[in-house]
């Protein structure tokens, strides 16, 4: 057991499926000698070689869709894509390629496969950089989304996702890459992202988000807690498939929910959420279901995200409003 | 004073003459004393498969007309083309990875004729291709298979494997990203790749001349450090010919080759298209007398193994393979709602078994939450 960051314990995964499967290969743009633009592969190269840790073309589509390729060759890919955004470069691999090579082949062929990629805001990175697209692969049915908050579950997160027969949009907070710290267990234990965690417990209401949104939730739980609203939060880890059972519980218990997502209102994920609620946990609720997300206009250059993204001050202000909505 | 000109790679020239082995009338190019690659069994059996895949065409449009079965795109044609690069493949070790006109390269490798039937019929059991079979599932997405290509034959290598893909597609496809990015990524790792573009001069009804500037398609490929190769598409023997050479480079780590087969599509893009409205009837008179299937009989006929009563012979024998296939896939039962769930993950989702049994107790069922 160590204190790592995020990128500590992506790394830290990396490197023991790597050590324990020899299928499992990394490819992306310079994730070789250069460790990866955020360092994510650090000391990879030079432990398992460049046969094993791939400098790959500038090329998305080429990225995911020879992973594909390598994948049904009977490797295990873990593809390194530089920013969420940057996947839409390959959005026709993902979608039509990757999530739907076992439906459409009948189970013969898997795309058994891993595309790691950070997003989200924050960090006052150049255009496009920090787009929260995430909910964009949500439709892609064959295709696992998920987002850890913590380094605890991105590294449990990352192995369930390689050792996973299906294919694993793994989307990284890269706000809290380096600031956010935690507990990790050396060994190689997975987390199951198919449920959604209570990573706070509280009776007055429910917020609900992933990845860095929990954290935003989480420090709005701790404002609420002065003004005496005690807050549930829920990380839901994975939005495809959804932990339908999980969130509805944890709703159930407060009767109001505040979503929390980074990503414009419009058509986001907190839709879908908030639709799930109001017909599953429709007699619980006492008040109407609020989303606190970024507004419906491109992310901004980094002189105005401050007031595009969800900050703790609009999180606990709409949960004051749905902590006493009738 | 006029600036001068600095060009380097000056585009001029005239386009290289495609391969070609076998004559329209059917003698060898180079006369009686050149010796064929392939000795006339093998170019019956090949034969066997152009007239099989002709019929197939002929009979599929006919059930489509009357309502009996799906749009699907013809080969006629493009014969010699798509058999004589299969043969040049081992199906033991080699994977085809397919576009959609490629039914004979297909059935080649082991697909059952009934699979394609199923597919294009609409029946989702059509998409399996049966353990064993190096084949990857009909690629709707234009180019989308170029990128998977590759990084098969990649990870086959890397794997210590001596495997070859042979990946199809079209002169359209060719003007799509993905082809650059799967020629450029096939260069870097020298894949053991194929890539066999069939020119047959149309996309649905964009012309050759849409798709690209160049002379030839082939000759891009040296932009991506490797080598590329003209062939008469309507010929058996230079298909094969030039399909072998690029296998046998590939499986030595000689990297990729970019193939075009020079051919043509003798008729519609599939059964739902109107090829009078732009292809001109002298053009399409002049390739019929290029057809690839007669100059195969011709000299076979020539070699006193092919005549009247051998071509009736095969044509009965292949009208009771295409009865007996269609008269399988119809015997297959119609697709459940189980269908429609199953394989989309190793394992039903919660959200997806509730929604399952929603269609299966439509009155008292679960709704979809
Ligand atoms: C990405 C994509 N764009 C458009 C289409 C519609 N479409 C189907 S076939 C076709 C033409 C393909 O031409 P080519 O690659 O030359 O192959 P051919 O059909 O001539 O064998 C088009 C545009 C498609 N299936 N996929």
């Amino acid at each position: 057991m160590s204190v790592m960051n995020i990128l500590e314990a992506i790394r830290d995964a990396l490197g023991t499926e790597m050590a324990a499967d020899d299928r499992v290969i990394l490819l992306g743009q310079d994730i070789g000698k250069f460790g990866g633009i955020f360092r994510a592969t650090d000391g990879l190269y030079a432990q398992f070689g460049g046969e094993r840790v791939i400098d790959m073309p500038l090329a998305e589509g080429a990225i995911i869709g020879s992973a594909l390729g390598l994948a049904l060759s009977g490797l295990r890919p873990v593809a390194e894509i530089q920013f969420l955004g940057f996947a839409r470069q390959a959005f026709h691999q993902i979608v039509s390629q990757v999530a739907r090579m076992r439906h459409r082949s009948r189970g013969r062929f898997a795309a058994s496969m891993v595309i790691r990629a950070p997003f989200g805001g924050g960090v006052r990175t150049p255009e496009l950089h920090s787009d929260a697209v995430e909910c964009q692969f949500a439709q892609a049915q064959g295709l696992k989304v998920i987002a850890p908050s913590n380094p605890y579950d991105a590294k449990g997160m990352l192995l369930a996702a390689i050792r996973d027969p299906d294919p694993v949009l793994f989307c990284e907070p890269l706000h809290g890459y380096r600031s956010i710290k935690g507990d990790v267990p050396s060994s190689a234990y997975t987390v199951d992202f198919s449920k959604a965690n209570v990573v706070r417990q509280g009776n007055d209401i429910t917020l609900i988000g992933w990845s860095s949104a929990v954290n935003v939730a989480l420090r709005a739980a701790e404002a609420l807690a002065t003004e005496g609203i005690e807050a549930t939060v829920v990380d839901i880890r994975s939005l495809l498939p959804l932990d339908v059972g999980g969130i509805v519980a944890a709703v159930e218990s407060t009767g109001r929910c505040v979503i929390v997502h980074e990503a414009p209102l419009t058509a986001g994920f907190g839709a879908e959420i908030a639709a799930t609620l109001a017909r599953e946990a429709f007699y619980s609720l006492q008040a109407p279901i609020e989303r606190v997300t970024g507004p419906d206009a491109p992310y901004p250059l980094a002189g105005a995200e401050q007031m595009y993204l969800p900050g703790v001050d609009r999180v606990v202000a709409a949960a004051r409003r749905t902590a006493q909505g009738q | 004073m006029s600036t001068p000109v600095i060009s380097q790679f000056p585009y001029r020239g005239d386009p290289v003459a495609p391969v070609r082995l076998l004559e329209v009338d059917g003698t060898l190019t180079g006369g009686g004393g050149s010796v064929p690659p392939m000795d006339d069994e093998q170019m019956l059996s090949a034969l066997w498969l152009m007239m099989l895949s002709r019929a197939f065409d002929d009979k599929g449009t006919s059930l489509q007309r009357q309502g009996r079965f799906g749009t699907f795109s013809a080969v006629r044609g493009q014969e010699a083309s798509v058999v004589g690069s299969a043969l040049a493949l081992d199906p033991a070790r080699d994977w085809i990875v397919p576009q959609y006109r490629e039914l004979p390269a297909l059935v080649n490798h082991g697909l059952p004729l009934e699979s394609f039937i199923l597919y294009f019929s609409g029946h989702p059991a059509g998409g399996y291709i049966p353990e064993g079979v190096r084949l990857l599932p009909i690629q709707i997405s234009i180019a989308a298979q170029l990128p998977h290509a590759v990084g098969l034959a990649w990870g086959l290598r890397l794997q210590g494997l001596d495997a070859v893909v042979l990946v199809y597609f079209g002169d359209g496809a060719s003007s799509e990203g993905d082809f650059h990015e799967a020629c450029n990524l096939a260069g870097v790792v020298k894949a053991p790749v194929i890539f066999f573009l069939q020119n047959n001069g149309w996309a649905i009804s964009t012309p050759r001349s849409r798709q690209t500037a160049a002379r030839t398609f082939a000759e891009r490929a040296p932009g991506y450090g490797f080598d590329g190769v003209v062939v008469d598409g309507n010929d058996l023997l230079a298909v094969y010919a030039a399909t072998r050479a690029a296998v046998e480079r590939a499986r030595a780590g000689g990297g990729p080759t970019l193939i075009e087969s020079q051919t043509y599509r003798l008729g519609a893009h599939n059964t739902a298209d109107d090829p009078t409205r732009y292809v001109a009837e002298e053009v399409l008179d002049s390739w019929r007398d290029r057809d690839p299937i007669l100059r195969v009989q011709r000299y076979l006929a020539a070699c006193g193994r092919w005549n009247e009563s051998i071509a009736a012979k095969a044509q009965e024998e292949i009208s009771q393979t295409i009865d007996a296939a269609f008269a399988a896939a119809r015997a297959v039962a119609p697709p459940t709602a189980e269908d429609l769930f199953l394989h989309t993950y190793a394992e039903l989702t919660e959200r997806q078994a509730r929604q399952l049994r929603e269609y299966e107790m439509p009155a008292t069922g679960p709704a979809n939450g």
